[in-house]
């Protein structure tokens, strides 16, 4: 276990620097989502009571189709001179692939999340009265479910002709417990009732996760074995 | 050292592999030709483990290969149509990315020994994706190298390459079969075929049809003409 994590690691440090030297996908995120909140941020009254129910369903809005677009790079970066033929002849777990592939788009997603979160916050005139640490929990386990799934469904679709077409039709609505979990979570935390109200979602929430993860993590080497 | 024993491989329905029974010895460079969708590659590509096959089995040092097994891929060293390198990435970057998967020691020198071997040591920070066609292949060649491969699967390693870097590459080759590595290759050239190889085996329509060994007594036009005949009558 200790050496998929490693490769895990090498291929997810692979990945970040790619980014880091291109910034083409995050680049491309990060406009997207704040593009987003800049609409909204018209559409709706922030003076409105209003705004305070839009509120949650924006944070995972954002991210979930922000993300997207960077879900559908991972594996579509690695056909250019056949690097994924590169990674599956290599002395590792095919699990490691998915794993690693996971921990760059987390760690992209979450970059992404803590610009455009904020800006959500400051465009809205959303005063935060709610318990940080709970916010950031919530947001964390369900960034996480949806990269979880998204990039599993990411690897599956990235043979196919319309890739890009194909993963938010077949990832929405796999992710529809998850969002609506998150979207009740953050609400009860944002709006600072009973944090126990919220805990059944984060349990719902967090159970999603290790599903999920225990069943990607098993099936992706069948995924690889077709590309 | 590889010994493959009535492999077969369909793809679809399409029965791409017929009872492929081929051995390589330690030291051996044998080289794989035949016409155009033979299964040239698919036969790679089962043999490194990239594909499994639908019947048969593969033995390295007598021992039965199975599955994704990572001992086996540590051993086998996969040249591919691409270059399998990042393009972002440079030189250094890519050969230490694949040297950590293959988890080489001493990677830093080794790293920067093959690209002075192969000639891109000067090029070595410099992102990949301006290189030419011949570039690329010597990297992709010094990334196969790097974890000292037991075996060497190189398909149509020549292409691309100008007439310096084929004196380069042959000699890699020859080096490498003399320290005892062994060495299939798939190629078209018939020319460096007839300048490497011990034994050459035709594969056509996903079978092997015959094989034969090569040595100074047998001539290019030689090899040319019994190919052309094996070719034709199978």
């Amino acid at each position: 276990m200790i050496s998929i994590l490693k490769d895990a690691w090498t291929i997810a440090s692979k990945d970040l620097s790619n980014e880091i030297k291109t910034k083409q996908t995050i680049g491309m995120m990060v406009i997207f989502s704040s593009l987003v909140v800049l609409i909204f941020s018209f559409a709706f009254d922030p003076t409105n009571n209003m705004v305070k129910a839009v509120i949650p369903g924006l944070v995972w809005l954002i991210t979930v189709f922000s993300g997207i677009l960077g879900l559908n790079r991972s594996f579509l970066s690695e056909h250019e001179n056949d690097t994924l033929t590169g990674l599956r002849s290599a002395p590792i777990d095919p699990s490691s692939i998915y794993l690693g592939k996971v921990l760059a788009n987390f760690i992209l997603v979450t970059a992404v999340q803590l610009v455009s979160i904020p800006v959500l916050f400051l465009l809205f005139d959303y005063r935060f009265f709610g318990k940080v640490s709970w916010f950031i929990l919530v947001v964390i386990i369900g960034t996480l479910g949806f990269i979880i799934v998204g990039t599993f469904l990411a690897a599956l679709s990235a043979n196919a002709k319309n890739s890009e077409m194909l993963l938010p039709v077949l990832l929405l609505p796999l992710l529809s417990p998850l969002l609506i979990a998150g979207v009740q979570a953050t609400r009860i935390i944002l709006e600072n009732e009973m944090i126990a109200d919220a805990a059944s979602w984060i349990r719902l929430m967090a159970a999603y996760d290790l599903l999920f993860l225990a069943a990607c993590f098993f099936l992706f080497e069948f995924i690889m074995e077709g590309s | 050292m590889l010994e493959l024993k009535k492999m077969t491989k369909m793809l679809g329905d399409k029965l791409v592999l017929r009872n492929i029974t081929l051995s390589l010895e330690k030291g051996e460079i044998l080289a794989v030709i035949g016409p155009n969708g033979a299964g040239k590659s698919t036969f790679f590509k089962c043999t490194v483990g990239l594909l499994e096959p639908t019947s048969g089995e593969i033995y390295l040092d007598g021992s039965l290969v199975k599955k994704n097994s990572p001992q086996v891929k540590q051993r086998i060293g996969f040249l591919g149509h691409e270059s399998f390198l990042y393009n972002n990435l440079s030189p250094l970057e890519n050969l230490k990315f694949y040297g950590k998967l293959y988890k080489v020691k001493d990677l830093d020198r080794k790293a920067n020994e093959l690209l002075k071997e192969v000639g891109l040591y000067l090029f070595r920070d410099m992102p990949i994706r301006s290189f030419s066609r011949g570039m690329m292949q010597r990297l992709a060649i010094a990334r196969v190298l790097l974890p000292d491969p037991d075996i060497l699967m190189l398909d149509e390693p020549h292409t691309g390459l100008d007439q310096e870097a084929v004196t380069l590459l042959n000699n890699i080759i020859k080096n490498k079969r003399y320290s005892g590595t062994s060495i299939l290759i798939i190629s078209h050239d018939f020319e460096q075929v007839h300048a490497l190889a011990d034994r050459v085996a035709v594969l056509r329509k996903g079978k092997i049809v015959s094989t034969r060994r090569l040595g100074e007594e047998v001539s290019l036009a030689e090899m040319k003409t019994w190919y052309e005949a094996e070719v034709k009558s199978s």
